[in-house]
């Protein structure tokens, strides 16, 4: 900033394509470092250089490029996007650059790089701290814990809105330190408005930092806005020791604009026209999660994402299921029946469950309840499937009763409507009492000591 | 090739400097690919930019040289300069390797942790291996013997469980001038060899194979107490496994359970691409968890390669050449080497990412038309090897591969199973049943079974073999009998199939499933196995004898059958030691009181 060189304005852009605009005679341009673009009837837009060179920069357009013509003045900064931090970001809202969006100022306590750097494996501290989201299917069957990365896999006419806004609600319901970095990539004005009634309306906005990029604002400014709210995130959690809560709606649309920008660079298209390093893209987002040595805060994302035509296999799910910690998977047969939210808890998973439950953390109990209860639904499934073949008479005692056990299972268990919040322990009471529909010889997953512990005696 | 290699590639030249002809001038920044004006070789390791990003040249077009770098490249310009270190990517081999944790250029993350903190930060260049600890080195040959390249002239007990054999480096050999035992750091001068001074460390190009004296055939199996590896498909020592599977089916578990338990000497782990939380896993775990055979911390015999997903690309792509070669140099000192890599589909795409950035030609799905020959160069380094010293070693490679959408007629995938033997395919079906590992009987295969028979058969039990190909046939009869269930129900099959159907599940839920979270079902000795199954088969035969009288209802709830679903549980110790002929005894009578 104390720079005393005045950049110069180029005059000297040669070809404007989609988003990417080439300057000539650039000197001492940096890869990656941040421009302003003046249009001549005076616009001021912003953009990023994607590849320099002795005689040219390539710069990316986060803005629409309608109405920037080949005349327009290019000034570079000489820095990486940055973004100021300070704990006075609280409560307030952004656009998806990062700039305050209203009227108020902050006085930002320092200036980071919104594309950070890996945090080192070795400084990682292991997750394993239980985070009541008070939804049972999540607490019991797909823990979410400190630090982890677990998104919701969602389809179109999904309530995944409803989800995300009920775990923001329920888990900040802890503690004075806990903070929520919210970022909409592309979402439509209903959708945002959605998330900020309800934050308003629960109080959880003045712990919120919010960034919005709408579905009508330019589509290139969604690849920073991801980032820049994990390095506010990063800010909060690793400086301030909070726990932060990121959500991040919609990541299709957030690929979406990495196609466009990599089409734009006729770039040999990976699978279905993604990037091919869509991947380690993904990855330099998810993977700013987490807890580190020398911070008690944490940082634990829940992206969203649509699986376009509900397809787990295309690209987007497909890669970011590798990366992330497991899936938060929504139904939509589930959602057709009423039961809300819809989750579907057989495909769903928490790979770091088994560190942040059982004795001292939830109860000891939790995954007997857990195992048993996934199996006896992925039965109850497999019956159900039976009986619309051969008819539900033909069907044995026991097998009738698993039947019973689903419907009851998805009818109290799954169902508990966006405003109820259940602890964890009403949550495994539950649970064992929907086991007492099963003959006790069936409870094979459960520890037999639990079951004479906890499980209802039969009147 | 690795004739070639000159003293100064190999890294002993430390006359490398700023000033010259080795200086060159960046052009072009385009993400991970750097054009520099710079006289270069292809593979000279460079120094990128005024932060001294580390970068390796990988093609030349007239007086450019193109580099990948192998951190961040954002603010970097042109005209910052770019030093040529005139050697190739290399790794430091010495003691205090064993333990460490590095990054795909073996870079010590540990070290850099304490140093700067949570985020790695980009240019830092610090040595691998530390180089002021004192290690207490035991020289093995006289003064005046004739030695060669390759051969061991003295130790160091680098931890109560691995002795560091120090080797002759390549290229240096004749006589021994002068050599002495004594406490030394990885700078001290230990011996003189040939007119050269050496020290304990030596340098090797990560991308140039160790020489061997010959490849030798493999022999025997890589014992990983996992029954569904051991007993149906299992590796061989120097032998090549694939692990294919889609998200979630557990390739990590099952390489984290290799590591944990494989009866190799030495373990590298190299997180290609994957999760940072895991690579925590690992080093939170591993120092706690002891080595069934020593009793010591595992983490004594294992190196840990970190290239998180979010680490640059071009550390991605070398990653898995740093960690093979670590191997090698165990294997040199005659260790029988196993080396997980996890997932050999990022180093795949890490390829694909770099060959998009040079603008080269497609190949399928956008990799590089190299893609099969660089996985070929890269598994062909495994093997059980007669090493220069004139011992033996082994390096086992164990790759997941990552197909997307689980679709394994994806190139890598497809690459991957024309050199790997042995081939473990993860089932998205069986891991969504909670079937762990959620490894399919069916599709999975061993080329290796012909050799690891006869050695089960001698050293564990006579009827393996027999056992092993009697439960195939079993589980591929089930699967059959399946498909007719399907259409017409169980109730319809005669009971001789029932009966069948009903000894496969106990094969599948009461043997192949095994619980990695169990104290003792997460490492299963083979003694055990063999008893598992035998009982199994012995309940079996017993059954067919009474078939006519047998409600198989009933039978699933009685203590002769409960007791063989509890046997996985056991103790392991009650089966070591010749004791297993006891409990198949008293599990047997119980089966039998059940059954008549």
């Amino acid at each position: 900033m104390a720079s005393a060189k005045v950049q110069p304005w180029y005059k000297t852009s040669s070809s404007l394509k989609g988003p990417l605009l080439v300057v000539e005679n650039v000197k001492g341009v940096s890869y990656g470092e941040i421009c302003k673009i003046k249009t001549t009837d005076n616009r001021e837009l912003l953009g990023q250089v994607l590849d320099t060179s002795r005689e040219k920069a390539v710069v990316q357009l986060f803005d629409s490029s309608m109405g920037v013509d080949l005349d327009s003045q290019v000034q570079f900064t000489t820095k990486p996007a940055e973004i100021g931090v300070s704990r006075k970001m609280l409560g307030k809202i952004f656009d998806g650059m990062g700039r305050p969006k209203g009227k108020f100022t902050y006085t930002p306590k320092k200036y980071l790089d919104v594309n950070g750097s890996a945090i080192n494996p070795a400084s990682r501290r292991s997750p394993s701290d239980f985070i009541q989201t008070g939804i049972s299917t999540i607490d019991c069957m797909t823990t979410l814990v400190r630090g982890q990365k677990l998104p919701i896999f969602s389809g179109a006419g999904l309530p995944h809105n409803e989800l995300a806004a009920q775990i923001a609600r329920q888990a900040s319901a802890g503690g004075e330190d806990f903070a929520i970095v919210f970022a909409a990539m592309g979402i439509t004005y209903e959708e945002a408005r959605f998330f900020m009634e309800d934050f308003k309306k629960t109080g959880a906005l003045e712990k919120a930092v919010v960034f919005m990029n709408l579905a009508n604002d330019p589509s290139v400014e969604r690849i920073i806005t991801p980032r820049v709210a994990l390095t506010t995130a990063e800010y909060l959690a690793f400086d301030l020791n909070m726990h932060v809560l990121v959500i991040l709606t919609d990541f299709t649309n957030y690929c979406e604009a990495l196609r466009e920008v990599a089409a734009a660079r006729n770039e040999v298209p990976g699978r279905r026209g993604y990037p091919g390093y869509m991947y380690t893209d993904l990855a330099a987002n998810y993977e700013r999660a987490g807890m580190v040595e020398g911070s008690t805060g944490s940082i634990t994302q829940v992206p969203i994402l649509t699986m376009p035509a509900g397809d787990k296999t295309h690209p987007i799910p497909d890669l970011a299921g590798y990366i992330t910690e497991g899936q938060i998977v929504l139904d939509a047969g589930l959602h057709k029946r009423g039961i809300s939210p819809p989750i579907n808890p057989l495909p769903s998973l928490s790979r770091l469950m088994n560190n942040g439950i059982g004795k001292g953390k939830t109860r000891e109990d939790h995954s007997s309840v857990a195992d048993q209860m996934y199996a006896a639904y992925a039965r109850a499934l497999e019956l159900r499937q039976l009986v619309s073949v051969v008819g539900e008479s033909s069907l044995s005692e026991v097998d009738k009763k698993y039947l019973r056990f689903g419907e009851a299972f998805e009818d109290k268990f799954i169902n508990q409507g966006s405003y109820t919040n259940r602890g964890i322990k009403e949550t495994l009471k539950l649970g064992w009492e929907l086991m007492t529909i099963l003959p006790r010889s069936e409870l094979k997953k459960a520890k037999k000591a639990f079951i004479e512990k906890y499980l209802p005696k039969k009147k | 090739m690795s004739k070639k290699i000159t003293e100064e590639k190999l890294g002993r030249s430390k006359k490398s400097n700023s000033t010259g002809k080795n200086v060159g001038e960046i052009m072009r920044v385009s993400g991970p690919v750097v054009y520099a004006k710079m006289r270069a070789a292809v593979n000279d390791l460079v120094k990128v930019g005024n932060t001294g990003l580390m970068g390796e040249v990988i093609q030349l077009e007239g007086s450019t040289s193109v580099i990948q770098v192998y951190e961040d490249t954002i603010g970097l310009m042109p005209g910052e300069k770019v030093v040529n270190t005139k050697k190739s990517l290399s790794v430091a081999l010495g003691p205090g390797i064993l333990g460490g944790v590095f990054d795909g250029t073996q870079r010590p993350l540990d070290v850099i942790a304490s140093k700067y903190g949570v985020f790695v930060p980009r240019g830092v260049d610090i040595p691998s291996l530390d180089m002021d600890k004192k290690w207490e080195f035991k020289a093995k040959v006289k003064i005046g013997a004739v030695v060669k390249s390759g051969e061991i002239i003295g130790e160091v007990k680098e931890n109560p469980i691995i002795t560091h054999k120090i080797m002759v480096p390549n290229g240096i050999f004749g006589k021994v001038e002068k050599i002495s035992s004594g406490a030394f750091t990885n700078k001290d001068i230990i011996a003189k060899i040939g007119g050269k001074e050496i020290t304990m460390v030596q340098h090797w190009p990560v991308r140039v194979p160790r020489p061997v004296e010959e490849k030798q055939g493999v022999h025997r199996p890589l014992i990983s107490g996992q029954r569904i590896l051991d007993f149906f498909a299992p590796v061989a020592k120097g032998g090549v496994a694939a692990i294919p599977g889609p998200f979630g089916s557990g390739k990590t578990v099952t390489q984290q359970q290799l590591a944990k338990w494989c009866d190799a000497d030495i373990i590298i782990y190299v997180g290609c691409g994957e999760r940072g939380n895991e690579m925590t896993e690992v080093l939170s775990e591993f120092p706690h968890l002891k080595d069934p055979k020593s009793g010591q911390p595992l983490m004594n015999r294992t190196v840990l390669i970190a290239n998180t997903s979010n680490m640059p690309v071009a550390a991605r792509e070398a990653c898995v050449y740093t960690g093979i070669t670590i191997a090698e140099y165990f294997r040199d000192m005659g260790y029988n080497v196993a080396l997980m890599a996890d997932s050999t589909s990022r180093w795949a795409e890490a390829m694909r990412e770099i060959s998009g950035r040079l603008e080269e030609m497609p190949g399928e799905e956008g990799y590089p038309a190299y893609l099969s020959k660089r996985l070929a160069e890269f598994y062909e380094r495994a093997g059980y090897v007669k090493n220069l010293s004139g011992g033996e070693g082994s390096i086992t490679v164990v790759g997941a591969v990552s197909p997307p959408g689980g679709d394994f007629s994806e190139p890598v995938t497809q690459n991957t199973l024309r050199l790997a033997k042995c081939f473990w395919a993860l089932d998205a079906n069986l891991a969504n049943k909670r079937h762990y590992p959620a490894i399919n009987w069916l599709r999975s295969y061993s080329l290796y079974n012909r050799i690891t028979d006869k050695w089960y058969n001698e050293n564990v039990s006579s009827d393996w073999g027999e056992m092993r190909k009697r439960c195939h046939k079993l589980l591929q009869e089930e699967a059959e009998l399946q498909e007719i269930v399907q259409l017409v129900g169980v109730d319809s099959l005669p009971k001789d199939q029932q009966l069948l159907l009903f000894a496969a599940r106990l094969v599948r839920e009461d043997f192949l499933q095994q619980n990695a979270f169990h104290e003792d079902d997460t490492f299963c000795p083979l003694e055990k196995q063999a008893s598992m199954i035998r009982l199994i088969f012995g309940f079996y035969d017993t059954a067919k004898e009474v078939i006519e009288d047998l409600d198989l209802d009933k039978l699933r709830e009685s203590s002769g059958v409960q007791e063989l679903a509890q046997l996985k549980y056991r103790q392991n110790d009650t089966f070591m030691d010749g004791k297993h002929e006891a409990v198949e005894k008293e599990v047997m009578k119980l089966i039998e009181k059940s059954l008549r």
